[in-house]
């Protein structure tokens, strides 16, 4: 690792000073920060650790609201049994992501902005990318492997795949973050948060330099109760999705009355699948119309070679995500 | 983007120096990390001065920012129990325990654990010698072969147990799937956990 330059600042107004400096770099759990710098994809001339503002470690499950601050940790929040009541798919995403070791470290801040997983983005041997090392190319779409690229959102300069599982929970339930930056603080819906990569994939938020992420909130809606994050690994557990759906559905009586699904594993940023939404309001929820919203929810994917499986796969979990989450809806 | 060298990047006296002063005050407050705060909140990439308590005694050390808490434990202190395997959180191999709480030590800068508690294999035998009942079941149980993941399994499958994760056989391979095992003694280290685990609620 190259050397760089540490601090640890006690208030949030310092550390985004500190992070709005030019090469400085934000670390909070560091379970992606240290791995990209060891391996030299990062070389930040300083961190500013925020682990010292402790304020943010704190998060609430309120009556109309849930806030996570952003140094709640993921394996806090997934356990937390206010939370797995109010709102399961997004204990499930936080657990069946990462490994115990990595949750217990990892913050719900530095989550949502992982970097990709692109096999070429992570080899600093391939002098191609565009998001390493912008004007450089893409080795993916210059004839490499495609498996674990994005098949909704990419570009021609990018195909990167957002590779997080807790980000659909949030942008299927219409989350808002609360940043503070060096010109003040601004709350920004989570589904804004990320951008395509177009010609410039190395931007890949909307955040200013120095600014920090300090709340992610929820608004608590009926469907929550009733969600679930079905997530397809090419292993049993502790991989990346290959496909996976946050759902929560709310009924009355035997029709759909509002129903939430986001994509994971298939899309270069979170991804919610409005149009498979729109096929199941105010219909039955069955077998057969969560497959149709499964197909729906695929049918503009464009894939790649290597990536084409995920259409039926992504499809076969959105239907099976569903399911679960009527089945979850027991006697209610 | 000019790139303008660490040491140059702040003037003498920036609007942090001013604040400078109030924060070392409130640091120092009944805080006994407070001198440590003080010297973190200036950026600098020189080596400084960390305290850990490490399986039970408090150890002074040496360490640059880019140093991890594995290095700090293997090279600085000596303490070569902890193994490094694929040295980027996948394996598990370097797994301790910090603050009571398992996590990847080479993924963990060593700052960042400045005043924490940490445990790792050495520290979990007793002083006489008998073995941490964890230690005793992956003997019993055959638990390993080449041995080299034990350290880590060990540490990972008493958090396991202490967090409540380990209610059966099916949910115990799902949190310790952070360790890996090349020999492949999966089912014979979940068979040493449910054995720690029932001895304990017996
Ligand atoms: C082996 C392995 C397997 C994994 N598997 C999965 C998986 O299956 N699913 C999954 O979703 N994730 C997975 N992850 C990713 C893991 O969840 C993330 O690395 C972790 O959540 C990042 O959190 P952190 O606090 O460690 O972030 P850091 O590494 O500290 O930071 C991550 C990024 O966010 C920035 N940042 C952090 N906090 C803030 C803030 N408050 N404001 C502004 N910027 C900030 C940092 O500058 C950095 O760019 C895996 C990681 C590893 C190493
Ligand atoms: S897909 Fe994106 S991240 Fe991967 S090599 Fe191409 S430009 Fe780089
Ligand atoms: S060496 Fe740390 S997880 Fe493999
Ligand atoms: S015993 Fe050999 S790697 Fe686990």
């Amino acid at each position: 690792m190259k050397r760089f330059a540490y601090s640890r600042p006690t208030s949030v107004s310092d550390a985004s000073d500190d992070a709005a400096e030019d090469g400085t770099q934000i670390i909070a759990g560091g379970t992606t920060m240290v791995d990209l710098m060891k391996i030299g994809v990062l070389e930040p001339e300083a961190l500013v650790d925020i682990t010292g503002l402790r304020d943010l470690e704190r998060y609430e499950v309120g009556a109309d609201r849930m806030r996570f601050g952003a140094l709640a940790k993921m394996s806090t929040v997934a356990d937390d049994p206010a939370v797995i009541d109010a709102f399961p798919a997004l204990s499930d995403s936080l657990w069946k992501a990462a490994s115990p070791q990595l949750r217990n470290v990892a913050t719900l801040g530095g989550n949502i902005l992982q970097r990709t997983r692109c096999p070429y983005f992570r080899d600093t041997a391939y002098a191609q990318c565009n998001k390493r090392n912008p004007g450089s190319g893409c080795a993916a779409l210059d004839g490499g492997e495609t498996g674990m690229h994005a098949i909704f959102g990419g570009s021609d300069a990018c195909v990167a795949m957002y590779p997080g599982d807790f980000a659909q929970a949030l942008v299927a339930f219409d989350a808002e973050v609360t940043t503070r930056g060096p010109g003040g603080t601004r709350s920004i819906p989570f589904a804004d948060l990320h951008v395509l990569p177009g010609d410039d994939p190395h931007i890949e938020t909307v955040l200013e330099p120095g600014e920090i992420v300090t709340e992610i909130a929820l608004p608590m809606i009926p469907a929550m109760r009733n969600s679930f994050y079905m997530k397809a690994r090419n292993r049993e557990s502790y991989a990346f999705a290959a496909a996976s759906a946050a759902v929560g559905i709310e009924m009355d009586g035997d029709t759909v009355r509002d129903v939430r699904i986001a994509l994971g594993g298939v899309a270069a940023t979170p991804w919610r699948a409005t149009a498979a939404e729109e096929s199941l309001k105010g219909g039955p929820l069955t077998e057969e119309t969560a497959r149709e919203a499964g197909r729906i929810a695929f049918q503009d994917a464009e894939p790649l070679e290597g990536s084409a499986y995920k259409i039926e796969l992504g499809a076969d979990v959105v239907a099976g995500a569903l399911m679960t989450a009527k089945s979850r809806m027991g006697g209610e | 983007m000019p790139k303008t060298p660490p040491d140059l990047r702040r003037p003498g006296v920036s609007r942090r120096g001013f604040l400078q002063g109030s924060s070392v005050v409130a640091g120092s407050l009944g805080i006994a990390a407070g001198a440590a705060q003080a010297q973190d909140s200036m950026p600098s990439a020189e080596a400084r001065t960390i305290t850990m308590n490490v399986n039970g005694k408090v150890r002074s050390l040496s360490v640059e920012p880019r140093t991890t808490l594995v290095e700090a434990l293997r090279d600085t202190l000596g303490m070569t129990g902890t193994k490094i395997g694929c040295n980027q959180g996948q394996c598990g191999a370097c797994t301790v325990l910090l603050n009571g709480m398992r996590v990847n030590s080479c993924l963990t800068l060593a700052v960042m654990a400045e005043g924490a508690e940490v445990v790792t294999v050495e520290g979990l035998a007793d002083p006489n010698g008998d073995l941490h009942p964890m230690q005793a079941a992956f003997a019993e149980n055959d638990a390993f072969q080449c041995g080299y993941c034990t350290p880590g399994q060990i540490m990972s499958a008493i958090a396991c147990i202490d967090e409540g994760h380990a209610g059966d056989e099916a949910e115990i391979r799902e949190y310790m799937s952070g360790n890996l095992c090349r020999c492949g003694a999966y089912p014979n280290i979940v068979a040493a956990i449910v054995q720690v685990r029932d001895s304990q609620q017996g």
